[in-house]
């Protein structure tokens, strides 16, 4: 398409979208072409851009996800009409609940066809309106080029999100002339990056009257590339930090200062930290229920300071003493400053008390497992060991379960974009197609899904695409023989009556049998139960690069996620073990 | 709760209403009355919402509808400092015995008759909500037999415009590099 010349030229519809993507920079696209979309997969085929044929359109959603998640660009999928476009709609919803920069084109029906249920006709602009950033139909060949340019303006900038481009049929076979836009016009977008200088100065003279601060670091500040600054924020004043799921790796977990996730799977320090805190300093997080747990009585002492890009988030769910709306990077950036100043002029915070109550607090409940009976494999031992051999530089994709628990707590993160998950919306099956487009992003990393044998039998069609265009991930299956998440809620709430969560993935049956399936795919399967087998066995895995390698640990089916806080409780109700709750000094404080 | 009237300031686009409305719906706010038209811009439309809801969910509703892409402004009109109106069609039964007395009701209201049957007249008024409550109060008696209403309209009174400078265009620099 290059070198048929630039701006002006005559060119198809389809030509032109084309063009545009590649004047958006797009070097990769995850899809599936499909009748509507077919006009634009002919000039695809000239482009200068990778197209990855996917084997599911959610696994272009959730590749391109992953894509994002890995490098800090724009992800970007595409999809026919009908089915192929509601196929994503799984990952734009997974996208806008994680912030996930990603433009989805999908292919209409022509344009004379919209409204009247034409084959493969489903109104996907409608259908994605709760659930996008913004969303375009596009009928006239001449707002193709505009078009793509704000979709990729408005899916990179404030807090990023899912775009939906979705171009009627004739519109792609239309002539137009394309024509790449200098500027855009967006009356009714102007995100606010730069925090207020008042917000800075009230949330400095807070910090500094505080006794119990903690810093709660979400998702945000991943999304901002803002983790150099929070160190050192964090490092200049001594606060404690707690970072959120969806912020695993924005601090690390080596570090003296940080208490581990916080909610209802969160560390004890963690929870404690946020519970009995006088001031929180809130950083492109949103007080989640799931970080929360019953919002009444979500640390009751405590002031707030809610930065965030997104001006709804803030006050959302929890009343707010100082509201900055801005990107976190320049929040931060801008609290370090103001406390700078105020450490120069001899005003410095007292939190030796409370340091010290959490270093107690985080020893004395530390995260931990017992080995099960009879040396069956542990799935925390698999994970640690994982995250101990692969190293904190590895790239760690996960579905939703158990096993993201257990990764999220024990793999151990120390960089930002090493930790991929479904966070929000808790997608099953994310983990594969995420690391997929995670390793294509990043070809040099070594790049790991981990996943439970639920979530993997949902979207591991995409081993088909890992071969075939030498993606070479690597897929820790932690095989529990079941819905192992909903199963633990079975054995907590419901009498242990494990109504429809066994996957018959262990030694009686083993179907599938995960290792011939790695094999009928291509990739290499391995399969390890015992402990002692477990270094060798990952090593083993990390020698291979040249095609996907699965992994089977079948792990302990009866091993359970702790602590917990139980769904709509109190996070003062949190459980260290079952029936074992943590009791804290309060004298100490 | 309390009601609150808010003057939106949309683009003039495909499916702007949809976008709104679903949002109010997904969000779990309800809204009493919408009126959309267009305004002195043609690239703008303007909508009147008229919703029902505590302080605080109200600055989500705000905050919520600010981010849709295609809202430019939302300005809340205090009722004391807005001129607010709604239209009314009544259809009223009226025979030779009754109708002098509608007809002075017409007349009290500042009202107007529309169309006359035999059995019937249609009347339109305007006015603002209680206005038109009061007025059907008092037709009520005659037998009221259809009535449609339409959503409220509002204009903050003064000299002063809140569409002025929303078109002031803001350009946005286009980045060779976003994927």
């Amino acid at each position: 398409m290059t070198e048929q010349g630039g701006n002006g030229t005559q060119v198809t519809g389809a030509q032109s979208l084309i063009k545009s993507l590649e004047s958006a920079g797009v070097e990769n696209i995850f899809g599936i072409p499909g009748g509507a979309i077919l006009p634009a997969y002919d000039p695809i085929f000239d482009s200068s851009i990778r197209h990855i044929l996917v084997r599911h359109e959610q696994g272009a959603g959730h590749a391109a996800q992953g894509y994002a998640a890995a490098t800090g660009k724009v992800g970007v999928c595409m999809a026919t009409s009908g089915p192929g476009a509601t196929n994503l709609v799984t990952p734009i919803a997974d996208a806008y609940m994680d912030s996930v920069p990603m433009v989805a084109v999908t292919g209409q029906v022509p344009a004379a066809a919209i409204g009247t249920d034409a084959f493969q006709e489903a109104d996907i602009r409608g259908i994605t309106m709760p659930i996008t950033k913004h969303n375009f139909l596009v009928t006239d060949p001449a707002e193709i080029p505009r078009t793509v340019a704000e979709a990729f303006y408005l899916a990179s900038t404030g807090r990023p999100g899912p775009v939906l481009v979705d171009v009627a049929k004739s519109a792609l076979q239309a002539m137009t002339t394309f024509e790449w836009p200098t500027e855009l016009n967006l009356p009714g977008y102007r995100p606010v990056a730069r925090p207020h200088a008042k917000q800075i100065r009230e949330a400095t003279k807070l910090i500094l009257e505080s006794r119990r601060p903690v810093l709660y670091v979400g998702g945000g500040v991943i999304r901002a590339g803002a983790s150099k600054e929070l160190r050192v924020l964090a490092e200049m004043t001594g606060m404690p930090v707690v970072t959120t799921l969806m912020a695993r790796g924005a601090f690390p977990d080596s570090h003296a200062q940080h208490l581990g996730m916080p909610g209802m799977h969160g560390t004890v320090a963690a929870v404690a930290g946020l519970q009995k805190s006088d001031l929180i300093i809130s950083l492109g997080a949103r007080f989640d229920d799931r970080v929360t747990g019953n919002l009444d009585s979500f640390a009751p002492g405590a002031k707030i300071i809610h930065a965030d890009i997104d001006p709804a988030e803030i006050g959302k769910n929890r009343a707010v003493d100082v509201p900055i709306v801005g990107d976190c990077r320049e929040v931060i950036a801008d609290l370090i400053v103001a406390l700078q100043a105020e450490q120069d002029a001899g005003n410095t915070g007292d939190f030796e008390a409370w340091v010290a109550f959490l270093a107690g607090v985080k020893s004395q409940y530390p995260l931990g497992y017992d080995a099960p009976p009879d040396g069956a494999l542990a799935p925390q031992y698999v994970l640690e060991r994982l995250g101990s051999i692969s190293g904190p530089e590895s790239i760690y994709c996960a579905g939703v379960g158990q096993h993201q628990m257990w990764a999220t707590h024990y793999v151990g993160f120390e960089n930002p974009n090493t930790w991929i998950n479904s966070g929000g919306l808790g997608t099953m099956g994310f983990a594969v197609p995420a690391a997929m487009g995670a390793k294509v992003g990043r070809p040099d990393t070594t790049v790991w899904a981990i996943d439970g044998d639920g979530c993997f039998q949902m979207t591991n069609q995409e081993l088909a695409t890992c071969t075939i265009e030498g993606i070479p991930i690597k897929v820790a299956i932690i095989n529990n023989e079941s819905l192992g998440m909903v199963r633990q809620w079975q054995t907590l709430f419901y009498n242990s009556r494990y109504s429809n969560t066994d996957l018959h993935t262990g030694p009686a049956r083993r179907v599938p049998d995960f290792v011939k399936l790695a094999d009928a795919y291509g990739a290499v399967g391995l399969s390890c139960d015992n402990p002692a087998d477990v270094d060798a066995t990952i090593k083993k895995a990390m020698e291979i690069d040249d095609v996907p390698v699965v992994v089977d640990f079948r792990v302990h089916r009866d091993a359970m996620v702790w602590p917990m806080v139980a769904a709509g409780t109190s996070n003062d109700d949190i459980k260290y073990a079952r029936d074992l709750a943590p009791e804290f000094e309060e004298d100490e404080l | 709760m309390s009601v609150h009237t808010l003057s939106v300031l949309v683009e003039n686009k495909p499916g702007v209403l949809a976008r709104i409305a679903g949002l109010f719906s997904r969000r779990g706010f309800n809204i009493d009355s919408l009126a959309v038209g267009p305004t002195e811009h043609p690239d703008i439309s303007r909508m009147t919402i008229v919703v029902n809801v505590e302080e605080s969910p109200l600055e989500q509703v705000t905050k919520q509808l600010n981010k849709l892409v295609e809202v430019i402004k939302i300005v809340e009109l205090d009722d004391r400092e807005a001129i607010e109106r709604e239209l009314l069609l009544v259809k009223v039964k009226a025979d030779v015995e009754s109708r002098s007395q509608v007809l002075d009701v017409v007349q009290l209201f500042k009202a107007r008759v529309v169309d006359v049957a035999t059995d019937a007249i249609t009347i339109e008024v305007t006015g603002n909500s209680d206005k038109l409550a009061d007025f059907l109060r008092v037709l009520e008696p005659f037998g009221i037999r259809e009535l449609v209403q339409s959503g409220l309209v509002a204009i903050g009174r003064g000299g002063r415009s809140i569409t002025e400078r929303t078109l002031r265009p803001v350009p946005v620099p286009v980045s060779q590099h976003y994927a």
